[in-house]
């Protein structure tokens, strides 16, 4: 069934005349994404490079296309600002590619959000969702796919639809790293492994959905037969996941959590861990998923493997 | 982005909040005569303190009192000296070029105060502690509930009350409590304004007698790389000669590179998939040498610098190339390769990884290179790219 998105899900493009927008609109409709659209503001009534009418306003563009997606690729500084926009306008998925927003304006658009109880924010700074597409021919790069939909800018191919899955057998996949979630496809698709749906969640501090709320969502997905969840050092995000996995989760949770080898305190002032309250090394967590009973693998190169494991495929790696 | 201590004293004084004077001096003569106007206008007491951003000072050696023209001239002279070495700075220290010679005060007690983020909540909090002068870590570990905080709305601001509730539990009196109060308003404003990721006065203080002063003693302040934009008084800050080299050269090329102890060379995409590339090096013996991410839309040119300045290090022995291409395209990756090999070399081994994006067009383009690359091998998977990288570098040492 997939989560969030599926085949007939519509999409605009928040920023498409700028050259992300631009690039990976064509991308998304490569793969056969329902683009339905673009917004930027003072080019209304004109068409992008692929015959797509642009609005002004998302408000214009949900009334006369029916949208019900938004992809976002709006600068910085005017992003916060692009995703209270489509929130208002009665987007239900927004997700927000856009790197670098100020973590203040996040802070605003969180609180802000709680107004609009049926909008799901995705992101910011992450690689988008995807519900992956049958395959309909082309080989690597240049597969096709119908009934799909690729929000973002993963590469669309190395994913593999549950109907596509060898093994039968299909995962829901939810990261905090673009480039890892990529690997994470790709070993589980070279097993004959499928994906039902895949979620960069984003590498800000403060974004849209969690863990805990996705893991909720593919937990009651009759399709999805284990989650893979991808995390790393920060934050008590993945330990609190591994708890509610303890008490609510039906279904096989595999993690991998990047950053033992990370030298401490690069990132954060110090007074930023004491509130977790809990020890944020890659170790702690990793030990404290495991004690939750998730099966953590200690090697990048481990996800897949493990995932087939825990559902019963035997390798046969093509 | 870092301040250094005198820096964020300004910033605070400039926000209304009572700071000590002092001034910054970049030479010995500069400190005797700053310590001279001082201590001609009535101070008894001086602090040298160097203006490093590591912390550990005070146990180093580098934070020193002084009751006369001779201490400080001194004090002085060693810090300007000598590298600062502590738990933060690694074996081989930091160079001081930057010296704050600054009125010392009577204290009575010593209290901790921050604005930083509550990544649970995704907002920020007021945090105080009447444990000051001390490391917040160590009083988080021993005595957790002495760490009182206060949320901050992000819309509504931090209000009066709170500031109030907090002064009272930290056990202020009389006018103390509007003096502490007043202070956190003008600290949380000035987060808002300034977009800092941490505020934080360790310690605030008050002076001794019945008509005690709340004052902040030394300050530290970080700021959201992503809002400096907004701030160009703030960049102004920005202090270079603090930056790894290698790190500060990256950066002007888009690229995130952190430098490590190690002896192999990384070169990957996306900040999750180079720790892992880490990881996984670690896992199989190896020791990374660096953490480098150069992004989704990195150039030809940036990752032929990004090869430059991994070769540079010496310690690096061996070097993976841990590609998956998305928006990144791999032939990019095989063509800065092939030209990082002729303008600079690949004397040490060199594994390339590549999967994603045009990876048929990078196969091409190094199998017509690897004539002229013999050190180079080409791996499989992420699995088979670690155990290669691993047991080339080690069949070197």
């Amino acid at each position: 069934m997939a989560i969030l998105i599926n085949g007939d899900t519509t999409v605009l493009c928040q920023g498409i005349t700028g050259s992300a927008g631009a690039f990976h609109t064509r991308g998304c409709l490569d793969y056969g994404t329902k683009m339905v659209g673009g917004v930027t503001p003072g080019k209304g009534g004109q068409k992008d490079t692929n015959g797509l009418p642009i609005f002004n306003t998302v408000t214009e563009g949900v009334k006369e296309t029916g949208a019900t997606a938004s992809m976002i690729f709006v600068p910085p500084p005017f992003a916060a600002d692009s995703i209270l926009e489509a929130a208002d306008a009665g987007i239900s998925v927004i997700c927000a590619i856009t790197e670098g927003i100020p973590t203040a304006d996040m802070m605003q658009v969180k609180e802000t959000l709680k107004k609009y109880p049926n909008a799901t924010l995705i992101g910011p700074n992450c690689p988008g969702i995807i519900t992956p597409g049958k395959k309909t021919g082309g080989d690597g790069s240049s597969s096709t796919f119908e009934n799909g939909c690729k929000i973002g800018i993963m590469p669309g191919y190395i994913h593999t639809a549950p109907c596509d899955a060898d093994s039968g057998k299909s995962v829901g996949i939810i990261s905090r790293s673009g480039t890892l979630t990529y690997e994470a496809v790709w070993q589980t698709s070279s097993l004959g492994i499928g994906q039902t749906t895949c979620i960069g969640i984003g590498g800000d501090p403060v974004k849209g959905e969690n863990f805990i709320e996705l893991l909720a969502r593919f937990n009651n997905d009759d399709e999805t037969d284990a989650v893979v969840m991808i995390g790393e050092i920060g934050g008590s995000d993945e330990t609190n996941a591994g708890i509610w996995v303890k008490e609510n989760m039906s279904k096989p949770v595999i993690s991998f959590i990047a950053g033992r080898t990370a030298p401490k305190g690069k990132r954060m002032g110090h007074a930023g861990a004491i509130i977790g309250g809990s020890d944020d090394t890659a170790i702690a967590k990793m030990e404290s998923l495991r004690s939750n009973g998730v099966l953590v693998s200690e090697s990048p190169a481990e996800i897949g493997t493990m995932t087939a494991e825990a559902l019963g495929v035997t390798a046969n790696a093509c | 982005m870092k301040i250094h201590e005198y820096q964020a004293r300004q910033l605070l004084a400039e926000a209304g909040i009572p700071v000590p004077g002092g001034t910054m001096v970049t030479s010995i003569s500069d400190a005797t005569n700053a310590a001279k106007t001082l201590l001609d206008g009535g101070a008894t007491l001086l602090v040298v303190k160097a203006q490093v951003h590591a912390g550990g000072r005070g146990k180093a050696g580098f934070v020193k009192l002084c009751r006369s023209l001779e201490e400080v001239t001194e004090a002085a002279t060693f810090m300007f000296n000598n590298p600062m070495v502590s738990v933060q700075t690694g074996p081989e220290g930091l160079d001081v070029t930057k010296v704050l010679i600054a009125d010392g005060v009577d204290i009575e007690s010593e209290f901790y105060l921050a604005i930083t983020m509550d990544r649970a909540n995704g907002t920020n909090a007021l945090i105080a502690s009447s444990e000051g002068g001390v490391e917040i870590e160590t009083v988080a570990h021993e005595n957790p509930d002495a760490i009182l905080t206060q949320r901050i709305d992000p819309l509504a601001g931090l209000q009066e009350y709170q500031a109030r509730q907090l002064a009272f539990d930290l056990g202020f009196t009389g006018s103390q409590v509007r003096q502490a109060s007043s202070i956190m308003m003008k600290l949380a404003k000035l987060v808002d304004e300034t977009d800092a990721s941490l505020a934080e006065i360790n310690p605030l203080i008050i002076t001794p007698g019945s008509d005690g002063q709340v004052m902040a003693i030394d300050a530290k302040f970080d700021f959201d790389d992503n809002a400096l934009f907004r701030h160009p008084n703030i960049k102004e800050m920005f202090d270079p000669t603090e930056e790894n080299d290698s790190e500060l050269k990256a950066s002007e090329f888009g690229l995130n590179f952190i430098a490590l102890d190690g002896n192999i060379g990384c070169l990957v995409n996306g900040a999750g998939l180079a720790m892992a590339t880490m990881d996984i090096i670690k896992l199989h013996g190896g020791s990374p040498a660096n953490f480098l991410d150069v992004g989704g839309a990195a150039t030809l040119e940036a990752v032929t610098e990004a090869f430059r300045i991994i070769l540079a290090d010496s310690k690096v022995e061996g070097v993976l190339v841990n590609i998956f291409g998305g928006i990144m395209k791999c032939d990019v990756i095989a063509e800065a390769i092939v030209s990082a090999a002729k303008e600079v070399g690949f004397t040490v081994p060199l594994v390339v990884r590549l999967e994603g994006t045009n990876v048929e067009a990078a196969r091409k383009i190094l199998k017509a290179a690897e004539m002229d690359i013999p050190t180079m091998q080409t791996a499989t998977d992420l699995e088979d790219a670690a155990a290669r990288v691993a047991s080339a570098v080690s069949a070197v040492c």
